[in-house]
């Protein structure tokens, strides 16, 4: 699997971008194409991730107990902008 | 017979240098991007109970979620497992036993400029092991807060310890780098990958556990040998999608391998479907499957047979597939007007796990001829929550 893939083609991205902001051509960012008021969905309670945190923690301990795969579970993970 | 050991994941140079690239470019960056938001104010009160092949595992865990000003928010989580151990291994090779395990943590998340800084230390203490570690992470929206951006470190140091050997003492540390970008497409789903490496360096063996090996009359024991370092990488692909009903659907994909050469994957696929304005079912499946380690057997040739050894069964090839469900309301209180609203959930799930290379030593068999293991496991989880 692309774990090593996927390690190289984020060094290429994150070094690209940093070329970018080095050479002071500033990164043009995209126009949002999901406006504000149009993430009413995105921020329905249901949609979290972190709708339960206290059992979310506690299976992913049951898994990390059982199993020897580890990482990646989220805890680094972003929201939704939704606010 | 030597083992080779792989070493098909690299070392720390990139995570350090991914994390020095994006640092630079959240800090440079900053001034021009929308951002993340502060944990909600809440407390959870959890029961937890895990019931299966074995292992009868306990005990509560509370956690309380606190902001001030809209700048600061702090966390504090108490945690407890009452361990009731009589699985295959101890039963085989050693004696039933008990034992406690509490972790406590404290963290603290700042909202500056709609940037996300957190920080958290954890403490987890049982007699044969002491963990402790630190986290720092950073978290930032970009694009009209439509990509969020995720970084964080963690550093921890164990000492390993033996229940029957007072003068035992060994040493861990453990480093994980974490990255994680997520990504609204449309007004109905939400996307993320999330990539993790973590790097282990001391004492990985189970004190405990031995490995058997063939002798001209059947098998006998002796202890494990693992390498003193692991290197791991893990990468989650996750996805949320809005249903055309009120509904949410979670899925997950990760692929996982280390350097002792386990490969693993699982899924996992989620429905969150609201019954009316208090109720909530939410329905869940999860499927995973591993290959062993390199040196992994359940039945060693002879004694000393390679320089690295494991008969652990988390160290085999093995599937695990589960189904769960969650039933929980929440309501307002008005008797209580500190009190926003407060809820209740009951979660039940049953684990299925059947090894491919791990043989149930409780049924007398020739040597290698025994079954192969397979065992239930009931996962049972009540909580009360309270938001204010």
């Amino acid at each position: 699997m692309p774990v090593g893939l996927c390690r190289t083609a984020m060094l290429w991205v994150a070094l690209c971008v940093m070329l970018g902001h080095l050479s002071g051509c500033a990164l043009r960012a995209p126009t949002p194409w999901v406006q504000p008021y149009e993430r009413a969905r995105l921020a329905d309670p249901i949609m979290s991730k972190d709708r339960d945190p206290a059992s979310a923690a506690y299976l992913k301990h049951v898994h990390q107990s059982r199993e020897r795969s580890r990482g990646a579970e989220g805890s680094a993970g972003g929201g939704c902008g939704c606010n | 017979m030597q083992l080779i050991r792989r070493d098909g994941v690299s070392g720390a140079l990139f995570p350090v240098l991914l994390s020095v690239v994006l640092l630079f470019l959240l800090w440079g960056m900053a001034p021009a991007v929308n951002a993340a938001v502060l944990p909600e104010d809440r407390m959870d009160v959890l029961y937890h109970r895990y019931d299966g092949g074995g292992m009868d595992i306990k005990g509560p865990s509370v956690l309380v979620r606190k902001s001030f000003a809209d700048k600061v928010s702090v966390n504090a989580n108490y945690y407890v497992d009452k361990v009731s151990a009589a699985s295959v291994d101890v039963v085989t090779t050693a004696s039933p036993y008990t034992e406690e395990r509490i972790e406590k943590s404290i963290g603290l998340d700042y909202l500056s400029d709609k940037t996300l800084y957190s920080v958290g230390v954890t403490a987890s203490d049982e007699r044969d092991y002491i963990g402790r570690t630190v986290f720092v992470g950073v978290s930032q929206d970009f694009f009209g807060d439509m990509t969020t951006v995720s970084l964080g470190y963690s550093h921890g140091d164990d000492e390993v310890r033996r229940r029957d050997d007072p003068d035992f003492r060994e040493d861990l540390t453990r480093r994980s780098y974490q990255v994680g970008v997520s990504q609204v497409l449309t007004r109905n789903l939400i996307v993320g990958i999330n990539h993790e490496l973590i790097s282990d360096q001391g004492y990985l063996n189970n004190p405990y556990r031995s490995v058997r090996y063939l002798t001209g009359s059947g098998f006998a024991y002796q202890p494990e040998v693992y390498p003193r370092t692991r290197t791991s990488e893990a990468t989650a692909l996750r996805g949320s999608y809005y249903l055309p009903w009120r509904a949410a659907l979670h899925s997950e994909f990760r692929w996982f391998e280390d350097s002792w050469g386990i490969d693993a994957r699982d899924w996992s696929l989620t429905l969150v479907q609201p019954l009316n304005e208090e109720w909530v079912l939410e329905l869940r499946t999860r499927y995973y499957r591993q290959s062993a380690a390199d040196f992994y057997s359940d039945l060693f040739p002879f004694q000393d047979a390679q320089n690295f050894l494991a008969r652990d069964k988390e160290m085999s090839t093995f599937r695990a597939m589960s189904f769960g469900a969650t039933a929980g309301f929440q309501r307002r209180w008005p008797a209580m007007p500190w009190v926003d609203r407060y809820g209740v959930r009951l979660g039940l799930d049953l684990y299925r796990y059947d090894y491919r290379d791990f043989r149930d030593l409780r049924v007398s068999a020739a040597p290698g001829e025994e079954p192969l293991y397979s065992f239930d496991a009931w996962v049972t989880t009540l909580v009360f929550t309270l938001w204010y």
